[in-house]
């Protein structure tokens, strides 16, 4: 059966062309729009977390000093914090967001197979955001068990929140889920059926195969959190004992029987390690296209990279009994789980060995892109260390309620993908806005943030050597801990602050670009991809003109011997330019 | 958690065996390889878009079912667990669900043969099938309430509400495409083909939705 791609069929397309503003950018079913919609949305929870952890941070740095932090509080802070930038902000902005943007440009389609249900999906993404951000206004506030919600605290009387702040997160939760599921059904059948000619599965760019993949991670793995948010609104509100356990609140015996709060941490875990790999592997992707391009250099064993997206995917899903090895399992089991933990390793080495060697010998260009990049390489390689720590069973028990884990995922899940995140920005905000955004201002950021977490989270590792515990409000006076601990802790608030201060010069750099920036080349960094192809700049609806691009090539023809451009598009003919291999394309 | 990670292992291998046969003996690098635009066009034509998403949303709910499976089976360990008699209404119920698939089959071979006289009582046979199952599953979660048997009572009636609603959502879900299709039909507002392609799509969906309800019943009955 020939293949006729999906926006060449004129009966099968469903035809939506905008016509008012409303409909072109309000209720818009256009991709870009779309992806526009996420982004904003998403960094806005993200700087209602980003304030939230800066208040944390002051009750650490300078305990007592603010009479507007309490401990119910603080408590408060951590839920959300956590709870937005993982889910609300990560998981929408690299899938939601980029995952929008990218695919149908980079696959070369004219938008979403099912524009309407990607419409439908957004929306119900910002009723989620809109549950969530509720529940900081209902009696008893926002819930303060933690972002991991573990019963059977979550739902009992003493901890911030359980009247209605729980339940709101909950059904936030379920809500947030099925826009993902709308989303990602869009993604996945996207990749697979409306690719344009020529853009076979291993000649997608790597930034797709990494959002392809953690879409299918991501729809796997968020039935799990349903499930386990399902059954904690029924134990709340129906007095089931799913995972309550017969207990005694408060003197009194509030009717449970004997569930089992380690079921939900199971179905918790189940999700919510994948959900680390959501977030990490678009960032991957990524982050391959940045280096390579501002590398001129294809990327360092193509194949190699793909097979491991997909490989640290599978992987993803036996791994996540690491996160409970406190909770008291058997010692066999802990062992499995640690072994294929480390193994997890491996696949994620090459990639960090591949994208040193794509730099190797590259024609490096520091641009701000690059510099996020390369940034990312660095903490990812120093997150990815610590892990290999807590992986094992015996070094995560002491360590494991210390602020080592704190340093640890904050390195490789907060900070890495936030510089990709960056980097990703800086990089297509050319295509995105139409124009070029200021690189000193640019290059200040990076430096300022860069420096900045390390200057956070590398104390971190120490206190928590030093056995300082995460979680508590208050240290309060203790033997282990010397009073230089306290100094550091004002270290990392100074050090917080300054980082979250300096994110102004990104959104100045964005408003100066959209007012004055000037109008960019519609490729300004010479790349290859698809999408810096576009007939118009910014691309408009239906992204490529009358005729769909053909694709004749991989996406990292950088550098080809015999070729006077040191790049050469997807969709450039092999016979009006060299072909690859023969002409030394890979090393 | 084995019962997820089995079905999980089963739904990501194929996954795999489909990516492997799409890279296997490919040399990305190389542009253009024999002569003209290479391409392994993706799954087919363009009616296929439906059914890809709709296999994807299947594997999405066989998740969800497989996990709650999961914890039933983790839960059911603990000492306070007691089976629970299930309502002799669902075998009626079972019955109608496996009517209602019949029915949308027979439906689905009149409209793949062209035979459009079978649309309409097929569809308003399914419609009606499927309704009557939704009903008698809301009867027997009355006749439990009625007998005392709620959810607290024991984690078994828990989990007989959960997965039991869990199921009757997505067969609601079904009704509602269903209703979209049979409107197009009763006002005759659609060509044939896309018909045809939805009742397709639908057949599907019952008969997979019958699977589940199998399996859990079937669980239900032994444990």
């Amino acid at each position: 059966m020939s293949y006729v791609a999906i926006a060449d069929r004129d009966h099968e397309q469903e035809h939506h062309d905008p016509q008012t503003f409303i409909t072109k950018y309000i209720w818009s079913q256009d991709h870009k729009v779309i992806a526009i919609q996420y982004g904003i949305t998403a960094v806005f929870v993200g700087l209602i977390a980003l304030g939230l952890s800066a208040m944390m941070r002051l009750q650490l740095g300078f305990p007592d000093q603010f009479s507007f932090i309490n401990p119910e509080n603080y408590y408060q802070f951590v839920t959300m914090h956590g709870m937005i930038m993982v889910i609300y902000l990560l998981t929408a902005l690299f899938l939601g967001g980029f995952g929008n943007y990218l695919i149908p440009l980079m696959c070369g389609s004219r938008d979403m197979v099912f524009p309407f249900l990607n419409m439908v999906s957004y929306w119900v993404y910002l009723l989620s955001v809109i549950i969530l951000l509720i529940s900081f206004f209902v009696p008893g506030g926002s819930t303060g068990a933690g972002w991991t919600l573990y019963p059977p605290q979550a739902i009992m009387q003493g901890t911030p929140g359980t009247d209605w702040g729980i339940l709101l997160m909950l059904a936030s939760l379920g809500v947030f889920i099925v826009a993902f599921t709308m989303g990602g059904l869009n993604y996945v059948t996207t990749v697979l059926q409306a690719r344009c000619k020529g853009m076979t599965l291993m000649r997608m760019p790597l930034s797709v195969w990494g959002i392809f993949i953690a879409t299918i991670l991501g729809l796997l793995a968020f039935p799990a959190l349903l499930v386990s948010a399902i059954m904690m609104i029924f134990d709340k509100t129906l007095m089931t004992s799913f995972f309550m356990p017969a207990i005694s609140s408060m003197g009194a015996d509030p009717g449970y029987t004997g569930g089992s709060p380690i079921l939900f941490q199971h179905l918790f875990w189940f999700f919510g390690h994948p959900e680390v790999y959501i977030v990490a592997l678009p960032a991957f992707g990524i982050v391959s296209d940045l280096l390579s391009t501002h590398a001129r250099k294809n990327i360092f064993g193509y194949r190699m990279m793909v097979w491991a997206i997909i490989a640290i995917g599978g992987l993803s899903f036996i791994v996540w009994a690491h996160h409970m090895y406190v909770s008291g399992m058997n010692p066999y089991f802990g062992f499995f789980f640690a072994t294929t933990t480390l193994i997890i390793a491996v696949p994620t080495a090459l990639k960090v060995y591949n994208w040193v060697l794509t730099l190797w010998e590259g024609n490096i260009h520091l641009r701000v892109p690059m510099l996020f990049s390369i940034g990312f390489v660095f903490t990812f390689i120093h997150g990815g260390l610590t892990g290999l720590f807590l992986g094992n069973v015996t070094i995560d028990l002491p360590l494991s309620d210390t602020y080592f884990v704190v340093a640890h995922f904050h390195m490789v899940m907060g900070v890495s993908p936030v510089l990709v995140v960056f980097g990703a920005i800086y990089h297509w905000w050319p295509k995105i806005s139409g124009r070029m955004y200021n690189e000193t201002l640019g290059k200040w950021h990076f430096w300022m943030t860069f420096l900045g977490t390390y200057s956070i989270y590398l104390p971190m590792h120490y206190l928590g050597f030093q056995g300082v515990p995460r979680r508590y409000f208050s240290m309060g006076n203790t033997e282990f801990m010397p009073a230089s601990a306290q100094d550091l802790n004002a270290w990392i608030t100074m050090s917080a602050l300054f980082v979250a201060a300096s994110q102004l010069l990104f959104f100045t750099n964005i408003i100066w670009s959209l007012t004055r920036g000037p109008k960019s080349d519609p490729n300004p960094w010479d790349a290859t991809t698809l999408e810096w192809q576009t007939p118009d700049h910014p691309p408009k609806h239906g992204n490529w003109g009358h005729e769909l691009p053909e694709c004749h090539r991989w996406a990292y023809d950088y550098s080809v011997p015999g070729y006077e451009e040191d790049f050469i598009p997807q969709n450039v003919p092999a016979d009006k330019a060299p072909a690859g291999r023969d002409h030394g394309g890979e090393h | 958690m084995e019962i997820g990670l089995i079905t999980l292992a089963i739904m990501l291998a194929t996954l795999l065996g489909w990516l492997l046969k799409q890279s296997f003996n490919t040399q990305p690098w190389v542009a253009d390889e024999v002569g003209e635009t290479a391409h392994h066009g993706p799954l087919g034509d363009a009616s296929n878009t439906r059914l890809i998403a709709l296999m994807t949303l299947l594997a999405v709910v066989t998740s969800f079912f497989a996990l709650i499976l999961s914890a039933y089976a983790l839960r059911m360990e603990l000492g306070d667990w007691v089976p629970m008699t299930e309502p002799q209404l669902l075998w009626t119920n079972t019955a109608m669900l496996i009517l209602a698939s019949v029915a949308l089959q027979w439906t689905r071979n009149g409209a793949v043969k062209g035979q459009a006289s079978r649309l309409k009582p097929g569809l308003i046979a399914t419609g009606i099938l499927t309704t009557a199952f939704v009903a008698g599953q809301f009867i027997a979660w009355q006749q439990l309430r009625a007998d005392g048997q709620f959810v607290t009572v024991n984690p078994s009636n828990a989990f007989f509400f959960f997965l039991t609603g869990a199921h009757a959502v997505h067969i609601l879900g079904g009704l509602y495409v269903w209703a979209r299709a049979t409107t197009r039909v009763l006002l005759g507002t659609a060509e044939g083909g896309a018909i045809r392609r939805s009742i397709e799509l639908c057949t599907i969906y019952w008969h997979f939705l019958l699977l589940v309800w199998l399996v859990l019943f079937g669980l239900l009955l032994s444990t």
